[in-house]
């Protein structure tokens, strides 16, 4: 199984919740794959749909855009802005022909280390099952 | 390009263990931009913290990554000493290489690669990192305080005789909140008003304290240091300092409606005085009670005052006050009693809340102390106390446990022992919660000495049996159904945020937990602070807590406010919104979702008020044209930090 696919996996983290929420599952030793890296951002509501088509042009196969649970922005309504925004992303995507699947976004607060895990867990096995995203990447 | 030095933390095994620091450092020595790179067992330690130093005046850096744990823990650490070294604060960035890789990957190789990701993108990010210097705001030395139970008159006093005026606003007439309806305290059966009233007295006698009862926040606007607020003051149609208590006005008052401070227990006039300690001593005439305000419709109460202290023309009035810091301490609300139609809360007269049975247990209240049931006034011989009313029912009601049930249920059986000692008091409990100093010991002495029958289990039915109160239970350590023919039950009901303290949460900006409790920064290191610097919570607002904590609480808050009213000048994030004149369109779309108003447009274009700007970047994300960006977090500075997470 050396040479199995690896998916390469960017996430956006808000400060305040979900970046807290890796840190406590890091802090509560969970275990989760490698594929992902983060960017840790102030808000959700501050990932520009830019962002996230950056990313797949860089070679992501998934991008993963966390923040704080509605209503409990850290900047008040942020995150309401970013689901706004991510749902347009996602139809966006679909249009293009990309697997919206690629594209997801949480809610996880400070105290949710086992949700970040198990979100990354999933989607990395999602991803897997997808295989690598070639439509957007540019070759570099 | 920069000149950067990169410092790989081992954490002793805690990084090491998973990462190769080694190749980590490297893999970066090699990267673009960096001109040294070293790893070392503990950064944070006086060692290592001299290794930056060194490095930094050696090789001439001008910027610094360390690659160790969370930015939360090490950031400052790191920050002083490259600033001691000479480089600004915001040339320093933190790869969290620990909680965000090596504690939650078992694959050394996979790990390592995780690792040098993250380093590389830390650098990618700190080579755009401007140097600011923070931004310096003046200081209103003035404090709010909102709410007037105990957490508000604590919080409100420790300011005032720390040197600081403090405006404490109470939406009812008179401060006391909650703790002044209750009889007596636990663990030490302390009458409630015996030690709260001197501290009433001393908030109305302080020359420090503006105290504005039957008034509510209406809008704040500003920022720590600098809030202004405006305080909605009704009118009581009563001048205090003309009124002379006598009370001839109640006598002559004809409505009658349900008594707040007794819940509904007794009844009392349209124009009316709360208690008699009340603070500030004077009469308040409830509107929504009074036929009208027309003497034409009434009048009664104006005609045999002597002193002339009632006016029907009293109006609203808006009071504007500049304030340096606020602590919010709203209090809580018993949980609604609709939703407990299955206890017959509301149908029989004789199921009661805590907060009944406190008034009936208080030598103050409707029976003089006396317990007596509502419904025929006889003495009640078994009573049944029912604890997690509402709490720790995830599925139907609240999730969390209000925490002060346990202790106050055991009291109340304590008090009704005391009052009718050839009755029987039964408990039905899930578990029994007595955390604290002297709360065991207080549980035991209701078993040992008072009798009190204590059944492990849940209610499932309360309904009325030829003038008694059937109680339908079961007993889980036996696994037997229970049935106890009582003259009275007591709902130990959940504590929920008081009625209004939603809307005061938004006005303030301050956010909410699922329950509606307002949260704290964080849970275990800034437990009274909000997320929003300057606003600072105290009581039962922020989660249920009995009447030491919230004292404690208030305390804290008030010292965590003096720490900032104490201050000359204080210091924001220079980390804030920056526009591009030359791109900005004048659109104003960012202007709509800034959340602190902190975005204007002026001639044209978008202004940013550095000082209420949090850096939130949700502007940025908005702007069409890339106009305005977050400083030290760019547009630019995140798609390289996207290639280099990806391998770049």
């Amino acid at each position: 199984m050396g040479d199995e696919f690896e998916p390469k996996l960017v996430a956006f983290l808000c400060k305040w919740c979900s970046s807290a929420g890796s840190d406590l599952a890091g802090v509560s030793r969970m275990e989760y794959p490698s594929n992902v890296v983060p960017i840790t951002v102030m808000c959700s509501g501050s990932v520009s749909p830019l962002y996230i088509l950056d990313a797949f042009n860089k070679g992501a196969d998934g991008v993963l855009v966390s923040g704080c649970h509605p209503g409990d922005c850290h900047y008040i309504k942020g995150n309401y802005y970013a689901r706004r925004r991510i749902a347009f992303v996602k139809k966006l995507l679909e249009y293009i022909g990309l697997e919206p699947q690629r594209f997801q976004m949480s809610w996880i607060s400070a105290a949710e280390g086992t949700k970040y895990t198990q979100i990354i867990k999933d989607f990395v096995k999602e991803l897997k099952s997808l295989g690598p995203q070639t439509k957007l990447r540019r070759e570099q | 390009m920069k000149r950067t030095g990169v410092f790989i933390c081992h954490c002793g095994i805690n990084i090491a263990g998973t990462v190769d620091v080694k190749r980590v450092s490297e893999e970066l020595s090699r990267y673009p931009g960096v001109i040294h790179s070293e790893d070392y067992v503990y950064v944070c330690s006086d060692p290592g913290q001299n290794l930056i130093i060194d490095a930094i005046n050696e090789k001439k850096l001008d910027s610094v990554v360390v690659a160790c744990c969370s930015p939360t823990l090490h950031e400052t650490t790191f920050r002083n000493a490259s600033k001691s070294a000479g480089i600004n604060l915001f040339q320093c960035e933190i790869a969290n290489i620990r909680e965000q890789c090596s504690w939650v990957h078992k694959d050394i190789e996979k790990a390592t690669e995780k690792a040098i990701k993250i380093t590389k993108s830390a650098v990618k990010r700190v080579r755009r990192n401007e140097s600011l210097d923070p931004i310096s705001i003046p200081v209103t030395r003035r404090a709010l305080v909102i709410g007037g139970g105990i957490a508000g008159i604590q919080a409100a006093l420790d300011l005032a005789n720390s040197g600081f005026e403090v405006i404490l606003v109470e939406r009812s007439p008179s401060i006391g909140g909650h703790m002044i309806q209750l009889s007596e305290t636990f663990p030490t059966l302390d009458c409630s008003q015996c030690i709260l009233t001197p501290k009433m007295v001393e908030v109305s006698k302080h020359p420090q304290i503006k105290l504005l009862t039957y008034s509510e926040v209406q809008e704040v606007s500003g920022y720590v240091g600098n809030f202004k607020v405006k305080i909605l003051k009704h009118p009581t149609y009563v001048y205090p300092d003309k009124c002379t208590l006598c009370d001839e006005c109640t006598k002559v008052c004809p409505v009658v409606v349900p008594n707040e401070f007794d819940i509904g227990l007794t009844g009392r006039r349209a124009i009316y005085i709360p208690f008699p300690q009340a603070i500030p001593a004077t009469y308040t005439l409830d509107i929504k009670g009074c036929p009208g305000l027309l003497p034409i419709a009434c009048g009664k109460c104006a005609d045999v005052c002597e002193p002339e202290a009632i006016d029907y023309d009293m109006k609203p009035e808006i009071v504007e006050e500049d304030v340096g810091a606020i602590i919010v301490a709203t209090g809580y609300d018993l949980y609604d009693k609709k939703m407990m139609a299955e206890y017959g809360y509301g149908k029989y007269s004789d199921v009661l809340d805590g907060l009944q049975f406190e008034r009936l247990c208080s030598a103050s209240g409707p029976t003089m102390g006396k317990i007596l049931r509502p419904s025929d006034h006889k003495e009640p011989k078994e009573v049944v106390f029912i604890q997690c009313v509402g709490s720790r029912d995830p599925e139907l009601h609240c999730a969390y446990c209000s925490k002060i049930c346990c202790m106050y249920t055991a009291k109340h059986a304590m008090l009704y022992k005391h009052h009718v000692p050839d009755g029987q008091a039964y408990i039905f409990y899930i578990d029994i919660r007595s955390g604290g100093k002297g709360y065991e010991e207080f549980v035991q002495r209701a078993v040992e000495e008072d009798g009190v029958l204590y059944l492990r289990g849940k209610v499932s039915k309360i309904f009325d049996d030829k003038g008694k109160i059937k109680v339908w239970g079961v007993d889980t350590l036996i696994g037997k159904d229970i049935e106890i023919n009582a003259d009275m039950v007591v709902l130990a009901t959940a504590m929920r945020p008081s009625r209004g303290a939603e809307e005061l949460a938004k006005k303030l900006k301050i956010a909410m937990d699922k329950d509606g409790f307002l949260s704290e920064a964080h849970p275990k290191l800034r437990p009274v602070e909000s997320v929003t610097s300057g606003l600072f919570l105290a009581g039962a607002a922020q989660a249920p807590k009995d009447i030491p904590e919230a004292v404690a609480q208030a305390s804290g808050a008030a010292a965590k406010a003096i720490s900032i009213l104490s201050q000359d000048r204080l210091y924001h994030a220079p980390t804030v919104a920056k526009v591009e004149m030359n791109l900005c369109t004048g659109c104003g779309m960012c202007v709509h979702v800034c959340p602190y108003d902190a975005l204007s447009l002026k001639e044209g274009k978008v202004e940013v008020n550095e000082v209420l700007c949090e850096g939130c970047g949700t502007c940025s994300a908005t702007c069409l044209r890339a106009a305005i960006k977050v400083i030290n977090l760019t547009p630019l500075q995140i798609h390289e930090m996207i290639r280099a997470s990806l391998g770049g």
